[in-house]
């Protein structure tokens, strides 16, 4: 799975490595500065293992303004920056180049403050995002998008691809939660954009920054809105007998203007999966599954499934299953949650993130079986179903180049059904290097130049994660 | 992951093991995060993630392990908590195993590193040497602001700290063996446990003896060889594995339904002795046989029925050992057992990170061990509890060094809530 390619390593930095490094090394500490082959090793791909290119160094700078002054530094010396959080970008986005200099946020992971009143908390973007809710749910609270990889990964790589998750449905993703940030840009300038409230005079460069991809700065702060958590929530499980039958009940439920909490799916290779790493209580017998999360007072719950039960009833569900304690909720999301993961015990994959108009579901699930099967491969699909949010997992071998060049021209083929349905090429994990060379297909010429000259704006020269987002060719300058 | 393995490097078993667990990491991520030095440090070289890929790039290459990559494998406390958290099922234990013993065979340490190993491997596992070298200790102890001068001087600093104040405790009565019993177990005497707090085993005898289990002698056990395994000392382990095994052979053939074991750093490597011996066709399936039958006491206790406690109300906060929740997934028998005697049971938060102590851990790496172990009595404080309890006694001897609270073994509170003697430090506060 080698066809995506990388910009040649300009040779100009590489060869002047030692004097580079030896600047790095005057603005900061040994133990945040890594130059070892070895130990550089750790960094050379992130969760889109099937590409890796070692970085020049990288820097785990401790503040704000330690990445500044490596900012500055790099700026100074002519360098490309890949910013890097946890590396768990599915998209290859935080995958480094032999010619740039890795800067990652993870050492900057403390709380700065949390206001009760104006429910908003402010962080270092190295934190990771179950840890926000985590601080906040003594008071009552939590962090809304709520990424499967939330365990892991931070707001700082949150907001470069503007994540979502199973909570989203209701609550949005990370840029309905995210009030302001501080980002230093190429130059090592620090800046504020948004402030603590969802409206700010003047032009909405925060918007414009999140889902950036680590292209117009780093954020090193940012303040995000928290909400009360629910009386109540309750997670059910439909079983049906077929992946249309599901999918359809699902386009039935948005259309009928009911919005859940969270709507997922979850096909029966996935189901199987994730059942035996969480013991979660899914049905083994069906041939698709969602967990649909309703919250409110009790009463609430009960209207709210009453109609969603009633729904699902018309759509041929075959099994139903309340989650009865908060145990049972934390089983049942667990086992989503993990179901990218647990899927390695199976086989390798590739995971795709399209998005579709929920009224497709049935025709794309179906299209994409064909799909992948033509490939002569196996899929397991586990999606965000109430936002039309793919994630179909290609199985396929590592070892065997072949069969990753199969299942890297089946997500495309995937991708582009995406397209035609009237669909997105992403949903949540961003372009990365992953869908850098589709968008194309998404977007016209003079779309996406006008991205191009907007990007310019911020870092002319194309020092911020060069090789991702933007086909290669093409590039304005 | 993908992998690059020549036939020739899987032709050894032991690579092809480590390339199967390489194989099942996705590289996800998710593990990163409950990794203790992960936490402290936000450096993915101090990752699971981070560690599982520098061993894959050392032994794939075939690579004498680096300066750079032994550091980060050492600071390793070997809490397997990035297990329990994989959801792909990647054995860190298996791979950080081979990846200690490859270090032990190709790189060679400074000399006060080789030395202290050495030391720790050569009196850790014997309980006499150790004891005497407990005594030593004390003495020691006057001269422990002068050890930071001299190279490692900061592990010897650690290691004479650790040396308990006040002497040995005190053993409570022996029970009498009740008649004949129908349910024969044995106990694993082991090494240090039985040095610093043999009170531990003598209450699992009576608390057995009330349940009318009978606890059969085994003269030849010894250290289970968990010390000088996660050092590295591949072979010297399987040496104590071996006899281990033998000593008990005859009285497996014999019946016996268990063999209990009250510190749960030796419950995991007892339980893998099936796997550190799968090579050795003459011990194998004994092996096997061995790890099946070895039960945390916790373990064996939750099958039987305890009478329920008289229920006064000591505030115990269960401190949950790495090697008891991520070694052996046990996590709600201790608990439970605990609330049947009456005792009100706290969890600490952030249970699941370990307190340092992990093995020879606090003595090899102070600096990280005694940042871990503030953070874990920071938490356990946190529950206002009377007492804590814990299954291993690493963590006792760790915990206990940082905080006034009294700490006691799981087994002593459980003996005391059934008729036993009140346990070693709780004398003040017994209702
Ligand atoms: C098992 C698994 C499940 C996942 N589930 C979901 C899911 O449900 N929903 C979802 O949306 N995603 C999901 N992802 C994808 C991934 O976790 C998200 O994209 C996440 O936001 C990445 O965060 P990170 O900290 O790992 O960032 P990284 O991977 O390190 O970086 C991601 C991008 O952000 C940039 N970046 C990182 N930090 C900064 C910063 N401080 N300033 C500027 N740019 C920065 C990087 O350059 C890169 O382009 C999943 C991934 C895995 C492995
Ligand atoms: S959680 Fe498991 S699969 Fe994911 S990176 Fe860690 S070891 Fe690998
Ligand atoms: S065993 Fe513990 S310290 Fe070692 S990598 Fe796993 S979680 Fe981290």
């Amino acid at each position: 799975m080698t066809h995506i390619q990388f910009p040649i390593p300009d040779m100009t930095i590489t060869d002047r490595r030692e004097e580079i490094i030896a600047a790095l090394a005057g603005v900061v500490p040994e133990e945040c500065l890594i130059v070892a082959t070895d130990q550089m090793r750790a960094f050379e791909t992130d969760a889109l293992t099937a590409y890796r290119r070692m970085p020049l160094a990288v820097v785990l700078p401790r503040s704000t303004e330690e990445v500044s002054a490596v900012m500055a530094c790099c700026h100074a010396a002519g360098v490309n920056v890949v910013p890097r959080g946890a590396g768990t970008s599915l998209a290859g986005g935080a995958i480094p180049q032999e010619d740039a200099v890795v800067i990652g946020v993870s050492k900057l992971n403390r709380v700065l403050d949390f206001d009760r009143k104006s429910r908003t908390i402010t962080v270092e973007t190295g934190i990771t995002n179950v840890a926000v809710s985590a601080a906040v749910a003594p008071e009552g609270f939590f962090y809304a998008p709520d990424p499967s990889s939330q365990l892991a990964c931070t707001i700082g790589g949150n907001i470069g691809m503007n994540s979502g998750g199973a909570h989203c449905l209701k609550y949005g993703v990370t840029s309905n939660n995210v009030l302001g940030v501080k980002v230093v840009l190429n130059d090592g300038t620090i800046i504020d954009l948004g402030g603590d409230a969802m409206d700010v005079p003047g032009l909405n460069l925060l918007g414009l920054l999140i889902g950036s991809e680590g292209q117009l700065g780093i954020v090193t702060e940012a303040t995000l809105r928290i909400i009360p958590t629910a009386e109540g929530a309750r997670p059910v499980l439909f079983g049906f007998d077929s992946s249309e039958e599901a999918g359809a009940c699902v386009a039935a439920i948005i259309a009928a203007g009911i919005v859940p909490v969270a709507m997922e799916f979850m096909d029966r290779p996935a189901i199987e999966i994730c059942e035996a790493f969480a013991k979660a209580g899914y049905p083994l017998d069906v041939e698709a599954m969602l967990i649909i999360e309703v919250e409110g007072s009790d009463a609430e719950v009960d209207a709210s499934l009453a109609r969603i039960i009633a729904i699902a009833e018309a759509h041929g569900v075959r099994v139903i299953k309340q989650s009865r304690s908060a145990l049972e909720t934390a089983q049942i999301w667990k086992g989503r949650k993990s179901a990218f993961g647990a899927t390695g015990r199976v086989a390798d994959y590739i995971c795709m993130d399209g998005t579709i108009p929920t009224g497709q579901l049935p025709f794309v699930l179906k299209r994409l079986g064909e799909i992948v099967a033509g490939y002569g491969l196996r899929v397991a699909n586990v999606f965000h179903a109430g936002d039309g949010n793919l994630h179909p997992l290609i199985l396929f071998d590592a070892n065997d180049p072949e069969d990753q060049a199969r299942a890297e021209a089946a997500g495309n083929d995937i991708l582009k059904l995406c397209v035609e349905v009237g669909g997105c090429l992403t949903g949540e994990h961003g372009v990365g290097i992953e869908k850098r060379d589709l968008m194309g297909f998404q977007f016209t010429k003079a779309d996406l130049d006008q991205q191009l000259r907007v990007r310019a704006a911020f870092d002319p020269d194309w020092r911020l994660n060069p090789a991702k987002v933007f086909p290669l060719e093409g590039r304005l300058i | 992951m993908q992998t690059q393995f020549s036939a020739a490097q899987l032709a050894d078993s032991q690579t092809r093991e480590s390339e199967k667990i390489l194989r099942s990491c996705v590289h996800c991520g998710f593990c990163t995060a409950t990794c203790p030095t992960y936490l402290l440090e936000g450096d993915e070289r101090d990752s699971p993630r981070g560690r599982i890929y520098l061993i894959k790039d050392m032994l794939e290459n075939d690579k004498p392990a680096s300066k750079e990559v032994v550091t980060h494998i050492d600071r390793c406390l070997s809490c397997l908590s990035c297990m329990t958290t994989c959801p792909s099922g990647v054995n860190y234990m298996h791979l950080v195993d081979h990846a200690r013993s490859h270090i032990e065979k190709t790189y060679r340490r400074p000399w006060h590193d080789r030395l202290l190993r050495r030391v720790l491997a050569a009196i850790l596992p014997y309980p006499s040497r150790f004891r005497a070298a407990l005594t030593l200790g004390r003495l020691g102890r006057p001269l422990a602001p002068l050890l930071g001068r001299v190279p490692g001087g900061d592990r010897l600093k650690a290691m004479v700290s650790l040396v308990p104040v006040g002497g040995l405790p005190r053993v409570g009565a022996e029970p009498a063996q009740q008649g004949s019993c129908t349910r024969r177990v044995a106990i694993l005497g082991g090494c240090a446990q039985k040095v610093l707090d043999p009170e531990i085993n003598a209450a699992t005898r009576r608390v057995l003896a009330r349940l009318g289990v009978g606890v059969v002698p085994v003269p030849d056990e010894g250290c289970c060889g968990a010390l000088v395994h996660h050092m590295g000392q591949e072979d010297k382990a399987l040496v104590f594995a071996r006899r281990n095994i033998d000593a008990w052979w005859p009285l497996i053939e014999d019946g016996l339904e268990a063999i209990i074991i009250t510190a749960s750093g030796c419950g995991t490597t007892i339980k893998d002795y099936g796997f550190m011996l799968r090579e050795d066709p003459a011990y194998r399936e004994k092996a096997a046989r061995v790890s099946a039958l070895a039960r945390d006491i916790t373990e064996y206790l939750d099958g039987l029925d305890l009478p329920e406690g008289r229920g006064d109300t000591l505030v115990v906060a269960y401190h949950s050992a790495c090697s008891m929740q991520h070694g052996q997934q046990i996590r709600d028998e201790p608990k439970r057992l605990l609330q049947r005697a009456g005792y009100a049971v706290r969890d600490v938060p952030e249970g699941h990170i370990c307190c340092g102590s992990a093995g020879t851990y606090n003595i090899l790496q102070p600096g990280f061990a005694s940042r871990l172990r503030d953070r874990k009595v920071a938490n356990i404080e946190r529950t206002k509890p009377d007492v804590i309890a814990t299954g291993n006694i690493g963590c006792m001897t760790q915990i206990g060094s940082g905080t006034d609270i009294p700490i006691v073994h799981t087994i002593a509170l459980i003996d005391w809530a059934m008729g036993g003697p009140v346990p070693n430090g709780l004398e003040r506060i017994a209702p």
